[in-house]
């Protein structure tokens, strides 16, 4: 069955306050960190039939399409 | 007059409402189970707060999949006054009964503690009784509080009269210092276009009686139980 990678962001110029946090964090282990921006990452096995509904589940529930974005990667499927 | 309280998975504050309507507001209440399809007998509905599926994906979001929420779509949609309050206002918004969304706290503190809010409308049920401009005493619990909505969105909402709560300080006036989460506008709560769906982050439950520090939410439920006397007396007038 197909196998999918959805790795969902907020949109640029979203403020990220939780990937904010994280910078901070690595600053205080004294790492030099320009910029940091937290997502979600979701795999998702499905039946072949719902191969082109993929999107559909990324645009109605996955993500909020408001103040986010979303990539899809299929994967290598175990055989 | 008779309210249903829609309990999730992971409300926290339903038995709060229950008890300011029961017990404070003198009203019938039912409890609906989430996985309850049917609406009957309802007269006003409560979405109330806490963290409904542990806010696992967005907060809210898995909420507005429950099978009771075509049944609060319909009742929305028939005109039927709804309040979300926080967890609740997330649910409506990931719904699409309200625009926007309630994204983490600027700051990313969890504010809980009383704040101030202005009444920017009193065209829906929850408001009609209080006058535009009064500054209500309610407490905030939040860490998902900071409403945002595309800018054109935010300028409909003004435009509207949907902007229906402000947060602001003790005398009404909004500053930097009164916005508690950076929600655009200072938002604390919205109406749908019909303005029989209000949304808000602070908890009226929390402040229903002396007790509490506070009564001035127990006037949101008293300003929509006035409204739902009213239209039944207009509907009776009506029939005869």
């Amino acid at each position: 069955m197909p196998t999918f990678r959805v790795t969902i962001m907020l949109k640029p110029g979203v403020l990220d306050a939780p990937g904010q946090a994280v910078e901070h964090g690595l600053r205080a282990l004294a790492y030099e960190v320009e910029h940091v921006r937290m997502g979600k990452v979701v795999d998702l096995t499905v039946p072949e039939s719902m191969r082109p509904r993929v999107v559909e589940m990324c645009e109605r529930f996955l993500a909020n399409p408001l103040v986010e974005t979303w990539q899809i990667d299929e994967r290598e499927t175990a055989s | 007059m008779t309210w249903g309280v829609i309990v999730f998975p992971g409300s926290n504050c339903d038995r709060d409402c229950i008890h300011v309507l029961r017990a404070v507001a003198a009203q019938d209440v039912v409890e609906v189970w989430h996985a309850d399809r049917q609406l009957d007998g309802v007269d006003a509905l409560v979405l109330p707060g806490g963290f409904s599926y542990g806010d696992y994906l967005r907060s809210g979001a898995i909420a507005a999949t429950a099978a009771i929420m075509p049944a609060v779509r319909a009742f929305a949609a028939s005109g039927g006054p709804v309040l979300g309050i926080c967890n609740g206002f997330q649910v409506l918004t990931e719904t699409g009964i309200l625009p926007g969304t309630l994204m983490r706290n600027a700051g990313l503190r969890f504010r809980c503690m009383p704040v101030f809010v202005r009444v920017e409308s009193a065209d829906t049920p929850f408001t009609a009784a209080l006058p535009p401009g009064a500054v209500l005493r309610i407490p905030i619990a939040h860490g998902d509080g900071r409403y945002l909505a595309d800018p054109s969105t935010v300028s409909s909402l003004e435009a509207d009269g949907r902007v229906v709560f402000r947060y602001c300080d003790a005398v009404g006036r909004t500053t930097s210092g009164s916005n508690p989460n950076g929600s655009m506008a200072g938002i604390a709560g919205i109406a749908n276009a019909a303005g029989n769906v209000v949304g808000l982050m602070p908890h009226p439950e929390r402040a229903g009686e002396a007790l509490l520090g506070s009564t001035d939410g127990l006037r949101l439920f008293e300003s929509a139980v006035a409204w739902l006397h009213a239209r039944r007396a207009v509907l009776q007038g009506t029939a005869r």
